[in-house]
């Protein structure tokens, strides 16, 4: 590196932290980030609100703890499929009627599951956030569960399991993967469920699933944008506020056992690019036993790939050529004990071994080596930068602040985030990569591709004029 | 993440008030790059994009020209190799990333104002845009790159089937060319080839400047400079051709190991200079642009659970766009889907939409004004689409007025005028089996296809 960019580069560090970390520099954080106001209905709903004057602009998002991670043998996906019926009708509201009246706002909406928590969201004018809480407090509590409208339903849901998993074959060997690397936690089984349980749901596991999990005491309501907080909590209480709590019955544990050696496995699919998933059993933030381990995590997942200067862009992707695509994976928010994954695939002619030989390679160095502070310090600044640039997105900002609420860690560890990847030194991503990425934890995936036919003949072959 | 649609990012109503639309401030600058910004004080970020007339609308003989070069720049430039490049970016927490499509090839640059900062990452901007390396080593490492790419869509129905689709629907006018490229081009593809597209498109003549965020005009006008600087001067793209209609509709299948079948239906139809193109967004809108408030949502979603996705786009590029309708279903259903979705094509063309679904879709459209551009960077994407286009500066502001003015009528000429039911290009991306079905469905019905398809960007 040439002296004199090594000067700019100290002083750019400096003067990025140290701005971003209000120690007074030319750099003008203008608007420090508007505090984050939270209330607590009496019946127990969370109601998180954030001010961002902007854009004339209000996302609101309901949060349910409930995922596929609180799912069971023969219902998996349960909670999607429960996430489609919610557009289905209450005793209000005809099936599809929600997203009439939202489109007559103006708005947007959807809704999403995943493995911690279902969500729903509207975007609107700001003046018409009480038309989404009106609707959100009816779906509440008041959905109508229909066995027509299920069965219905369902071929949607195939559907997407199709499109999403079944045609695509890297999205498929992840499916197996997980539920391979996990053994009694739940995060082996798929979000959107598998093929036989989504066949098999019946209208009461819809309709427990609902009374279980549905209700203001376990619910977080988000709400981001030009809106004054002590309107907004007015609105909740009217809208929310005349639900009644639930008794919510006890979570099982289900930790994960321990592994005691590695794992792995094939899976063989038409394709034309084999695909390599490797995955370390580890804590998430919300499991781990040492404070600073996950933050050590997902520091050295940025070591390995943070940006395209970190190791394996420029080790496997640019020097030694071996891989077109590696990514790493760390879920430092999950509820539950999680996996430090590495995927992606080789370029053409290397083979899927020799790019798994150069991965396990690049985590062996990091056990061995002390990361140089050049690399700490440009992780540290990406981290400060993203953190300005979180606020472009008033969704993203909301999304922020509900899954921490929806994980149980609440939404003040957002706040923590830069520093505590701040306070990460090289001696403990050392530690962690010598603690976690172990054999012993370890499963491998490989999609090896199996023969598909060759396109151009057929569709060559099989063109014609049109019939009718 | 499982989400319950695809979600257009359309949208929205209510009269914003004007207060709320984004000033467009517009120059040249010396070297003739025309530069657009929109200040937005809130964040102490920027946002630049510049936007060449170098898709691979100019590829020519060779598919995937735009695009190797496109990903070429940032692999060298200057005095920087691939990796100085990266680590710079990296330790300036900016943000750098290019793209190409039909029309345009472009360089994006997201990072914090501080004007140290800011200086270093468009000093770095203007190499990658203007010097760059195009070294041998580095050409045979993204060719690699690329043929990966390649074969990665060639795994998946969708990309399959939008690839087929173009080449169909627009036979031998540009866009016809996949902006991958094929094996064959991308392989033969020399050094020479990228440095002439590049010499010849990459030129201030040929470039539009977008910057929007936390800049006072003067800083902006330094900025806009000084990023287009080590471009020549060079000459505007030249026009494209008008795209062609085919002559009949044809029907293509393509046999592929897959559950579903995917089907899109479609055809060349309007530009984005077009002035129909108003009437006719806000019927595509009614007919399966809206989330879940459209016809085809409604039929073959919500009423007969045939599909998960389904919807109709309109593209409109600098020639004619695409008009798509697309969905994905079991393969055993195919041939009832498509048949479907054609029926509701005919017969919006024929009927129109009546007086509640136009008033609806119009509630919806100009209600969520405010959601276009409500960040840096939906506001970029809005201004550098008027900018390339050469749109007017009041776009934004008058667009709410020009829906609210569309009636019954307008739409059902314009979609008279740019749908023609008996040259619509199909395409059935699926097993074997699911083809018969299309076929036979298609005799019977003497229907010709119409389709919508994924075009435009979806969020998810």
């Amino acid at each position: 590196m040439f002296d004199w960019w090594d000067g700019v580069y100290k002083r750019i560090i400096a003067h990025a932290l140290a701005t971003a970390f209000g120690l007074g520099t030319p750099m003008v954080f203008a608007k420090e980030a508007s505090p984050v106001q939270e209330f607590m209905l009496e019946n127990g709903l969370k109601l998180i609100v954030k001010e961002d004057r902007r854009a004339p602009v209000v996302v609101s998002q309901v949060w349910y703890k409930v995922g596929s991670g609180y799912e069971y043998s023969g219902i998996t996906g349960i909670s999607h499929m429960l996430e489609h019926m919610m557009f289905k009708g209450t005793d209000e509201l005809a099936p599809g009627e929600f997203s009439r009246i939202i489109a007559a706002q103006g708005g947007t909406e959807n809704a999403f599951t995943s493995y911690d928590y279902t969500a729903y969201f509207q975007e609107l004018e700001k003046s018409r956030l009480e038309v989404s809480f009106k609707l959100e407090a009816d779906r509440m509590r008041d959905l109508r569960l229909s066995s027509d409208v299920l069965a219905l339903e369902k071929q949607v849901v195939m559907e997407e399991r199709r499109l999403r998993t079944d045609d695509d074959p890297q999205s498929l060997t992840l499916e197996h993967f997980r539920a391979v690397a996990f053994k009694n936690s739940p995060y082996r089984n798929p979000v959107i469920g598998w093929m036989t349980d989504i066949e098999n749901y019946q209208i009461n596991d819809l309709q427990s699933w609902y009374r279980q999990w549905y209700a203001p005491n376990n619910a977080v309501v988000v709400v981001v944008g030009d809106v004054d907080p002590a309107q907004v909590k007015a609105l909740a209480d009217k809208h929310f506020g005349k639900l009644a709590a639930v008794e919510l019955d006890d979570i099982k544990p289900r930790r994960e056992v321990s592994q005691f050696g590695p794992q792995r496995m094939t899976v063989s699919r038409p394709a034309k690019v084999p695909y390599l998933l490797l995955g370390y059993q580890a804590p998430s933030l919300a499991t781990t036993e040492v404070g600073w381990e996950p933050y050590a995590l997902i520091v050295l997942a940025a070591i390995f790939d943070g940006n395209e200067g970190s190791r394996f862009g420029k080790t496997l992707r640019r020097g030694q050529q071996l891989a077109a695509q590696l990514m790493v994976d760390y879920g430092l928010y999950d509820r539950k004990s999680t996996l430090f994954m590495i995927a992606g695939y080789p370029t053409p002619g290397t083979g899927v071994d020799v790019l798994e030989t150069a991965v396990l390679g690049e985590v062996a160095r990091a056990q061995r080596e002390l990361v140089t502070d050049e690399e700490l310090d440009r992780i540290k600044i990406q981290v400060v930068a993203e953190d300005v640039y979180a606020g472009d997105s008033m969704f993203y900002q909301a999304m922020q602040l509900g899954q921490l609420e929806a994980v149980g860690l609440g939404w003040q560890r957002r706040d923590e985030f830069v520093d505590r990847v701040k306070a990460v030194t090289a001696e403990q991503v050392q530690a962690v990569a010598n603690k976690y990425l172990v054999e012993q934890g370890l499963t491998v995936a490989v999609l090896e591709p199996k023969a598909m036919q060759d396109q151009e003949a057929a569709s060559h072959n099989r063109q014609d004029p049109d019939v009718h | 993440m499982y989400i319950r649609f695809y979600l257009p990012l359309l949208l929205a109503l209510l009269a914003a008030p004007a207060a709320a639309t984004p000033n467009i401030e517009h120059w040249h600058t010396a070297n003739g790059a025309r530069v657009y910004f929109v200040p937005t004080r809130e964040l102490p970020m920027v946002d630049i994009k510049l936007v060449f007339d170098g898709g691979s609308a100019r590829d020519k003989n060779l598919p995937g020209l735009a695009r190797f070069t496109n990903s070429m720049l940032q692999e060298g430039a200057g005095p920087y190799d691939a990796d100085a490049i990266a680590e710079r970016l990296a330790m300036l927490g900016a943000e750098l990333s290019t793209e190409s499509a039909r029309d345009m090839a472009s360089v994006r640059l997201r990072v914090l104002s501080d004007p140290v900062v800011r200086d270093q990452a468009v000093e770095l901007m203007q190499w990658i845009v203007g010097k760059p390396a195009f070294a041998p080593d580095t050409l045979r490492r993204v060719r690699g790159q690329l043929l990966v790419e390649l074969q990665e869509e060639q795994q998946s129905p969708s990309d399959v089937a939008t690839r087929t689709f173009y080449a169909n629907a627009f036979e031998d006018h540009p866009y016809s060319l996949p902006p991958s490229g094929t094996e064959a081009s991308i392989s033969a593809i020399q050094r020479a080839d990228v440095q002439r597209f590049h010499q010849r498109y990459y030129v201030s003549q040929n470039v539009v400047v977008v910057i929007v965020g936390d800049l006072d005009r003067a800083q902006a006008e330094l900025l806009a400079t000084r990023v287009v600087d080590r471009l020549p001067e060079g000459a505007p793209a030249s026009e494209l051709p008008t795209a062609p209609l085919i002559e009949a509709s044809t029907n293509r299948s393509i046999d592929f190991p897959s559950a579903q079948t995917h089907i899109f239906v479609g055809q060349p139809a309007l530009s984005r200079l077009d002035d129909d193109y108003y009437a006719f967004y806000v019927g595509n809108h009614i007919l399966g642009g809206g989330d879940f408030v459209s016809l085809l949502f409604e039929e073959i979603r919500e009423r007969r659970g045939l599909a998960y996705s389904v919807g109709s786009d309109i593209a409109p590029m600098r020639a004619e766009g695409p008009f798509i309708m697309r969905l994905q279903t079991r393969s055993e259903k195919a041939g009832e889907a498509v048949e479907l979705m054609r029926t509701l094509l005919i017969r919006f063309v024929n009927e129109g939409p009546t007086a509640e679904q136009l008033a609806a879709a119009k509630k919806n459209i100009t209600g969520g004004f405010p959601l276009r551009i409500d960040s840096n960077r939906n506001i970029m994407s809005y201004v550098a689409m008027i900018g390339f286009y050469g749109l007017p500066l009041d776009y934004l502001s008058t667009f709410n007025g020009r829906i609210d003015a569309i009636t019954a009528d307008d739409v059902r000429r314009v979609f008279a005028r740019h749908i023609h039911p008996q040259r619509l290009v199909t395409v059935m991306v699926g097993p074997e089996s699911s083809s018969g079905n299309h076929e036979l469905g298609a005799t019977k019905a003497s229907i010709p296809a119409n389709g919508a398809s994924s075009i435009s960007e979806r969020r998810h």
